[in-house]
């Protein structure tokens, strides 16, 4: 596929939390999971199963991409009883982190359950991730550096 | 409609291994039956039509799926990501009636084996018509039974097999059942 292509996705609050998802930790998932009540089970399609993705980079702005190298990717597909199916991939090679994402993917498009898997896991997931974002933004904002005569200089 | 998706092999590796096991002695013995287990096939394929594109198929195979075989395209695309394509580009046909080999890629004389291949499923591989096959892989003569061939199948396949070494492979199925009838043999009717 041409990586100058950039595709909007279809479904821009799926894309959201499967993003969410693919951060989150295994434990912390189930945890909240736990806190969710009684759930369908669920049975799986595919995997979970580990293979490599190919990270392209490009240097400067106007340079053609190059092979950056691989990374380790985990997924897997699950089907709730409901009939619901769910994706994820996920950095490494943690199997079970994969199925977890997976299945709260399925339950998310469960319109029955969607608002109390929002509120009870993505949001708390999300806001955990955007705290330690922001956290470790403001510590790496302590130690910039400003080159103001290279700046002037330029201008 | 990816409320039908349904697994795939139910070991991977081992089963996928056992299949291309099954297509290569297939190949090397025409008409001889082999089965083929693991996997439940989505409606309309059989089992063993499933497991060989299970097997066979994946992104670097451009696939073609008879009309009736599409039903089954979205559990095919899952599973193997086979890009689909125009009859005449595919290397993997998938088609529930024996489709125009004319129409399909024979290969070039510098690279016969890039022709198709077609999984084509039948009827039966135990009753039926009966043909009799001749040629590499076969000391003798061995007569098969095909439900679910054209009545002039015959004429069709030596159109086909004259092009030796060009041509297209076919591997039929039905049930858990395959047998291939690669370019190299002919066909008489019993």
């Amino acid at each position: 596929m041409n990586d100058s292509v950039r595709t909007t996705h279809p479904d821009p609050a799926r894309r959201r939390w499967m993003a969410v998802l693919a951060r989150a930790k295994a434990d912390r998932i189930a945890a909240l999971l736990a806190g969710c009540g009684a759930l369908p089970p669920h049975t799986i399609i595919r995997g979970p199963e580990g293979g490599l993705v190919m990270v392209r980079g490009r240097a400067g702005g106007g340079g053609s991409a190059f092979n950056l190298g691989e990374m380790t990717v985990t997924r897997c597909t699950v089907r709730t009883t409901t009939g619901f199916v769910g994706h994820a991939y996920v950095a490494g090679r943690e199997e079970r982190r994969a199925e977890l994402a997976a299945f709260v993917d399925a339950l998310m498009q469960d319109q029955t359950c969607a608002a109390d898997i929002e509120c009870r896991v993505i949001a708390p997931l999300e806001r955990q991730q955007m705290e330690r974002k922001a956290d470790r933004a403001s510590n790496a904002a302590a130690t910039r550096v400003q080159f103001f005569a290279m700046q002037t200089m330029r201008t | 409609m990816s409320n039908e998706l349904s697994p795939g092999f139910a070991d991977s590796v081992a089963d996928a291994q056992s299949c291309f096991r099954s297509v290569l002695n297939a190949m090397a013995r025409p008409g001889h039956l082999h089965a083929i287990g693991g996997v439940s096939a989505p409606h309309p394929l059989c089992d063993a039509a499933a497991a060989i594109l299970l097997t066979l198929a994946d992104h670097e195979t451009p696939l073609w799926l008879d009309p009736m075989a599409a039903e089954a395209s979205v559990w095919i695309t899952f599973h193997t990501g086979a890009p689909r394509t125009p009859a005449a580009q595919a290397m993997f046909v998938m088609a529930l009636s024996l489709p125009d080999l004319t129409g399909l890629s024979i290969g070039t004389d510098e690279m016969p084996e890039t022709s198709a291949t077609v999984i084509l499923q039948v009827a039966s591989l135990t009753t039926g018509q009966r043909y009799v096959l001749e040629g590499p892989g076969l000391r003798e003569p061995r007569v098969v039974a095909i439900d679910g061939l054209p009545p002039d199948f015959v004429a069709i396949w030596q159109q086909n097999h004259v092009l030796y070494p060009l041509g297209v492979d076919l591997i039929l199925c039905a049930g858990n059942q395959l047998t291939a009838l690669p370019r190299s043999v002919s066909i008489k009717d019993a």
